[in-house]
């Protein structure tokens, strides 16, 4: 069954979207969209390193992900600079970094598309391990870390005073973001991973009433784009990112009724 | 060293500074079990900034903070909840510890507002989630209380009932509680320590010994001091200046 890549891929993207669902809640509670977006533009760098040193993808770009966001938290303390510059600062430099070291490799051949979009003929049973391995770890850790981050994001003194640690929790869910770039970077490429962390999270913002239900509509939501995006992908022989991504956003567009309704019943 | 134990939370000459401004310095209090010590002072004189030192939310500081509890409940005076979140009063009620549905059911009748329990917290208002904030603090039953103005929007007649409340959790649960407030009229009634700020400890004591300092009166003005001395007649007798005890 697992020979048949169509069949690779949607496990890999149900492996994903399991993940994306509550980091998304995350990312779009805390407000780090365009954390998520250094993040997932740093990967480049992490894959050309990857290549050139012949070393695990995922790894690499994992490695290099947590680098680029502790040299972030770094930067956040000891200079006078706005948080959004820094963030643009290194999303872009190690982008152009990574163009670079592409340069370099001319004697590699490499699939710049793929990479940015993602590729489902790519995915290898040795990536649907990385995914559903990873992706556990990943979940169980955000367990662990719930409540001190949740607290935290609804207000940081009143985590910190009641003696929830929020400093450490926060660094963990850096940690975390880095790992679901990299176990998600082959199946929605690097310029759209930030799209499935918030669009499905958005979509169930719209529909939901408390954070479980919200983490619960993520990952119905990312798991049905999932599907729908690989089919289509492979009825219009489209790339599987940005299909993935086109819909979510169909769904999002869906839950935008629910809005309306309410918005009524309120008159 | 039996009283030693009863210390909840101890500031030793405790001060912090932000862009090279004192806030708050040498600042020196205990809190213990089953008292409560309030903190007076006029704006800006570090009052929420001494709560948050004695918290530990502020780490660099001056002096040092000995705290001998980690069960705290904490009424911030300031909140910003950001409505991204899809938040209902009972998810508020369990953020920093699990609580089973009688302890959340409780709390919230104690305050007044256990109808609300299934509302979206972004609907309250200001007195409302006030009640829903003090709930919260109390639920988990801690050891430490610190209420940054707990009552502030809170009707009037609520806030009597809310300072009852707060005088009653002290007796019963033997937390220690560190309470700021600007009414000098309901908090004198029931405090056991005062500490008035401005920028420093100008005077501590009971109620009574920092009334009669000159240097609360010159911050609060005369009639404040009035205002703890009509208290003081609430007991059922006074201390002469010679020393005896005259029964009311």
């Amino acid at each position: 069954m697992l020979d048949d890549f169509f069949i690779r891929a949607l496990i890999a993207g149900i492996g994903v979207a399991i993940v994306t669902g509550p980091l998304g809640c995350f990312v779009i509670w805390r407000r780090l969209s365009y954390f998520g977006d250094t993040l997932s533009h740093s990967a480049l760098l992490g894959v050309t390193l990857a290549y050139s040193m012949e070393f695990n993808i995922a790894l690499s770009v994992f490695i290099i992900s947590s680098l680029i966001a502790l040299t972030l938290i770094q930067l956040q303390k000891t200079t006078n600079l706005p948080g959004d510059a820094l963030l643009g600062l290194l999303a872009h430099s190690s982008l152009a970094v990574g163009l670079v070291v592409i340069g370099f490799l001319s004697f590699i051949r490499f699939d710049i598309m793929g990479l940015l979009f993602g590729d489902i003929l790519a995915v290898t049973v040795d990536d649907l391990l990385i995914i559903w391995i990873g992706g556990a770890l990943i979940l169980l850790i955000l367990k662990f870390i719930w409540k001190p981050l949740f607290a935290s994001t609804v207000n940081y003194e009143l985590a910190e005073a009641e003696g929830l640690n929020p400093d450490r929790a926060k660094a963990i869910f850096t940690i975390l973001m880095a790992a679901i770039i990299a176990i998600s970077i082959k199946m929605v490429g690097l310029l759209l991973i930030t799209g499935m962390l918030i669009i499905p999270a958005a979509m169930a913002r719209n529909i939901s009433s408390s954070p479980q239900k919200m983490v619960m509509y993520s990952i119905i939501g990312g798991l049905l784009s999932v599907i729908l995006g690989l089919f289509s992908s492979l009825e219009f022989n489209t790339a599987s990112g940005p299909s993935i991504i086109a819909a979510s956003l169909f769904l999002f567009i869906l839950s935008l009724l629910n809005i309306k309704q309410s918005i009524k019943l309120k008159n | 060293m039996s009283s030693n134990q009863n210390i909840l939370v101890k500031l030793n000459e405790a001060g912090f500074s932000l862009n090279n401004k004192w806030l708050v310095r040498g600042v020196s209090l205990q809190v213990e079990k089953g008292k409560i010590v309030t903190l007076i002072g006029p704006n800006g004189s570090g009052k929420s900034t001494t709560a948050k030192i004695a918290l530990g939310i502020y780490k660099k500081i001056d002096g040092s903070v000995e705290k001998y509890t980690n069960k705290v409940g904490y009424v911030p005076q300031k909140i910003s909840i950001d409505w991204t979140l899809p938040l209902r009063v009972n998810d508020f009620m369990v953020l920093t510890e699990s609580l089973d549905k009688e302890s959340i059911d409780e709390a919230l009748s104690l305050t007044g507002v256990i109808h609300l329990k299934d509302k979206n917290l972004g609907d309250l208002s200001g007195g409302e989630f006030q009640r829903v904030l003090l709930a919260r603090a109390i639920s988990k039953k801690p050891e430490l209380l610190v209420l940054d103005e707990p009552v502030q929007g809170v009707d009037f007649t609520g806030e009597i009932a809310l300072y009852e409340l707060i005088k009653k959790i002290s007796d019963e649960l033997n937390c220690g509680i560190l309470l700021i407030s600007h009414d000098l009229h309901t908090v004198m009634s029931a405090t056991d320590h005062v500490v008035c700020l401005n920028g420093h400890v100008c005077c501590s004591g009971s109620p009574m010994d920092v009334a009669k300092n000159n240097e609360y009166k010159a911050l609060f003005g005369e009639q404040a001091s009035q205002i703890l001395s009509r208290y003081e007649h609430r007991h059922d007798h006074v201390h002469t200046s010679e020393g005896e005890i005259k029964k009311n």
